[in-house]
């Protein structure tokens, strides 16, 4: 996850990770192995071993 | 001059001074800066979440998104493939579809890839992005942005952050002439008295970060360049007088004393 191994529990959905993390949904974007999420979708989908994920939001830039 | 806005996208702009967020010593300084300069638009980066340090200051929190519209940009993309990715995920973080295109084409003096650049705007333009693209100063390659759906055409002065000021007056307005979209400098301004300069010529507006962010007094300079702006477009909507090489005395030549 965003360049960092992480180890999730079995039936672990990307819901339950915003969750944990605290992120607020209205200010990131998810992408998982390269395809952006429907953030409305995203207590249906389960992690899976090897997924690539991105979580990003705005900063500072010119 | 009260209904002077700048139009972009369709949505109307009293601001024609444009700033970046990037480089501030902390976020308050860039929420303050932004005040000062009266921009109603500012560029802001797409980056991973620190997951980390989650204490970290967010932007949001500081500059309203509500009350600023927020400009995500392409900072650091190289290809079309990343310029792409980046204002897709922009896009899903609220919908946001007017957007700053910059594709970089070498790391030293960040010059945009115009190759990748008009790539990119046709599909984006494809996909329903409004799309303000930085590019070079070229006319013949701000024709073909506009020919591939851009919504603004932002040459730059100068390479970005390098404070020069316009470097090729003759090519921005020749721009200027040959095309109604917003025509906006960006990059490359080093104080407020380039920004007159390029409101001077025509343009419809400016984009500063580096010589707001960085100078001695950031609110001081950020309050210059909101009355460069102002002054270099009442001056061009004024009409400059023709020049001549010789003096033409400002008083009566007849009534002198002798």
């Amino acid at each position: 996850m965003n360049g960092k191994l992480k180890f999730v529990p079995e039936n672990y959905k990307i819901s339950d990770l915003v969750k944990d993390l605290k992120i607020s949904l209205k200010k990131v974007a998810i992408e998982l192995n390269q395809e952006i999420m429907d953030k409305k979708k995203i207590s249906k989908i389960t992690l899976k071993k090897d997924d690539k994920m991105e979580i990003v939001h705005f900063i500072g830039g010119g | 001059m009260k209904n002077d806005k700048i139009v972009i996208a369709n949505k109307k702009f009293n601001s024609r001074l444009i700033v970046g967020t990037g480089k501030y010593k902390s976020m308050t300084e860039c929420a303050k800066a932004i005040k000062f300069s009266g921009a109603e638009i500012v560029t802001v980066a797409v980056r991973r979440v620190n997951i980390i340090d989650k204490k970290k200051p967010l932007l949001m929190d500081y500059v309203d998104p509500k009350k600023i519209t927020y400009l995500p940009n392409t900072a650091g993309c190289f290809t079309s493939e990343e310029a792409l990715r980046t204002l897709r995920l922009a896009r899903e973080i609220g919908g946001w579809k007017l957007v700053k295109l910059e594709v970089l084409g070498d790391k030293k003096n960040l010059f945009p890839d115009m190759i990748e650049t008009l790539k990119s705007t046709e599909v984006l333009a494809k996909e329903g992005f409004k799309v303000m693209v930085y590019c070079s100063d070229d006319p013949l390659m701000a024709k073909r942005l506009e020919n591939s759906g851009a919504d603004a055409i932002m040459p730059l002065a100068a390479p970005i952050g390098s404070g020069l000021g316009i470097q090729n007056k003759t090519n921005i307005e020749i721009i200027r002439n040959q095309t109604k979209l917003p025509l906006i400098i960006d990059a490359g301004l080093g104080q407020a008295s380039d920004a007159t300069i390029a409101m001077e010529l025509g343009c419809d507006g400016v984009l500063v970060n580096t010589a707001i962010a960085k100078a001695k007094k950031p609110y001081d300079m950020a309050l210059a360049f909101k009355n460069a702006v102002i002054a270099g477009r009442h001056s061009f909507l004024a009409g400059r007088i023709n020049k001549y090489l010789y003096g033409n005395a400002s008083s009566p030549k007849t009534g002198i004393i002798k």
